[in-house]
């Protein structure tokens, strides 16, 4: 099991580490709580590792055209310092992995992909690029700490000067001084509220850590763990690979129409995608009493509609939430899941969940 | 006078005559971490030394406790289901179940050998 830059950190602040996609990370600390780092990141910020995550560099005259092969969305016309959301299609029409595509400029890029999927996506991004395409897996020298939460900029304003940092959601800036720590940072996150995203050596990391929460704790920044990291992502609605998006889901019925691009030119499981009928659709909802959670079947009566793929109780609303894979004849019919042999009623509730205001 | 014991899956009975309060320790709820619903049995229901009879959920995960006697469901703690926190707050004093009950489990330990188990 790895260890991330950030180890000796999570240690010292009372992190219950537990694996996860072979890293050894924290779930929550021991002075905090899920619910406590959670409620952190919605009404100040709160800081996570996500050093985990996997980078990747796409490089060369011919790199656009080439990604854009293997992605869904399309990344033409994208200016240099964006960033853009895109499902890694397969050629079923399924997601190998849903990935971030930076764009420095028109011959070089970067794809932040999931820890769990980097292996699998490394052999299959790299034995489909052209020979005069260069792939670059560097993720092992790099640490990334998301800084997420509504007071995101009065933290990063104390480190640096306010016109070094991206402005505009989804853009980002390269070399940015943090203090003495040179970074890579984004206007992006999981959690369905503002942040920063911060990439750098992972001979730094330490040290930028210790730089945002010296100057992040007085304006109530706490670190935050992987429980915190799903509760906010499905409060927002956000699907997370393995459970929403998988080789055998077609994504067509996963609600992402916004990241795939029917109408640009052939990419990779696009013809699968044509001739597919959505059968399936992800929805929304509330649980009225008991909590659901992934894997529970989701029932229409006696009939056996689909399944719960996340579910957890909702800190910011105060009850339990659930996303589920259901038939599309369903979707609007009395639903209910079945969990340790009671039925709990579900509502349907529109997605996401929660919305910053 | 009442007597507080343990089981070493960490519920705690505090016995009074042939009644008995349950709960989680302080060692179990940190464990668990907040905890966000409790599946309180029904009233009357048979329990079984040494079986699960009822769930706990955090944030991450569902629980099982596992009950110290054999008996039956006298009670429930009405509170808990508004506020599940209480436990994680107070766990010795936010009782969960209580029971009436025919055995007590042999595996039960004091409080002092309870410490000793968990360290």
């Amino acid at each position: 099991m790895k260890k991330t830059a950030l180890y000796d950190a999570h240690i010292h602040r009372g992190g219950h580490m537990v694996e996860f996609a072979g890293h050894e990370l924290p779930v929550r600390y021991e002075n905090y709580g899920v619910i406590a780092e959670h409620n952190a990141v919605r009404k100040a910020a709160g800081l996570f590792d996500v050093s985990h995550m996997g980078e990747i560099i796409i490089s060369g005259k011919n790199a656009e055209t080439a990604l854009n092969y293997l992605l869904t969305n399309d990344i033409r016309g994208m200016y240099d310092g964006q960033v853009r959301y895109s499902p890694l299609p397969n050629e079923r029409g399924g997601a190998v992995d849903d990935v971030l595509v930076y764009r420095y400029n028109s011959e070089k890029f970067l794809l932040v992909v999931n820890a769990s999927n980097l292996a699998k996506d490394a052999e299959w991004i790299a034995s489909r690029l052209p020979s005069d395409v260069t792939f670059d897996n560097i993720s092992e020298n790099i640490a990334q700490i998301a800084l997420q939460g509504p007071l995101y900029k009065d933290i990063m304003v104390r480190l640096t000067v306010e016109e070094e940092l991206p402005a505009k959601y989804y853009s980002f800036k390269d070399n940015v001084a943090v203090r003495d720590v040179k970074c890579l940072i984004s206007r992006t996150g999981y959690t369905g509220e503002n942040g920063y995203e911060l990439y750098c050596a992972g001979a730094d990391a330490m040290k930028l850590y210790g730089y945002l929460m010296e100057v992040g704790a007085e304006l109530g920044l706490i670190p935050a763990g992987l429980g915190a990291r799903d509760t906010l992502r499905l409060e927002a609605g956000m699907p997370l690979y393995g459970h929403e998006l998988g080789e055998d889901i077609p994504l067509s019925e996963v609600d992402l129409g916004f990241a795939i691009k029917m109408g640009k030119e052939d990419f990779i499981g696009k013809t699968a995608l044509l001739s597919h009928v959505p059968a399936y659709c992800r929805i929304g909802a509330k649980v009225l009493k008991g909590i659901a959670r992934e894997g529970d079947k989701v029932f229409c009566g006696e009939v056996e509609v689909g399944t719960v793929t996340s579910g957890t109780h909702s800190p910011t609303l105060g009850f339990p939430i659930a996303v589920l894979r259901v038939l599309n004849e369903y979707k609007d019919k009395p639903l209910a899941a079945s969990v340790r042999g009671r039925m709990l009623e579900l509502e349907i509730v529109p997605l996401p969940f929660y919305k910053k205001a | 006078m009442a007597k507080l014991m343990f089981t070493k899956t960490h519920e705690w009975i505090l016995v009074d005559g042939q009644k008995g309060k349950i709960g989680l320790s302080d060692y179990a709820q940190k464990q668990l971490g907040d905890l966000v619903f409790i599946e309180l049995p029904a009233l009357g229901a048979k329990v079984a030394a040494g079986r699960a009879f009822m769930n706990v959920e955090s944030v991450k995960a569902v629980s099982e406790l596992n009950c110290p006697a054999t008996g039956f469901v006298l009670a429930v703690n009405n509170d808990l289901e508004a506020a599940p926190e209480k436990v994680n707050q107070d766990p010795m004093g936010a009782w969960i179940v209580e029971i009436e009950f025919e055995s007590l489990c042999d595996c039960l330990m004091s409080e002092d050998d309870y410490k000793k188990l968990i360290g």
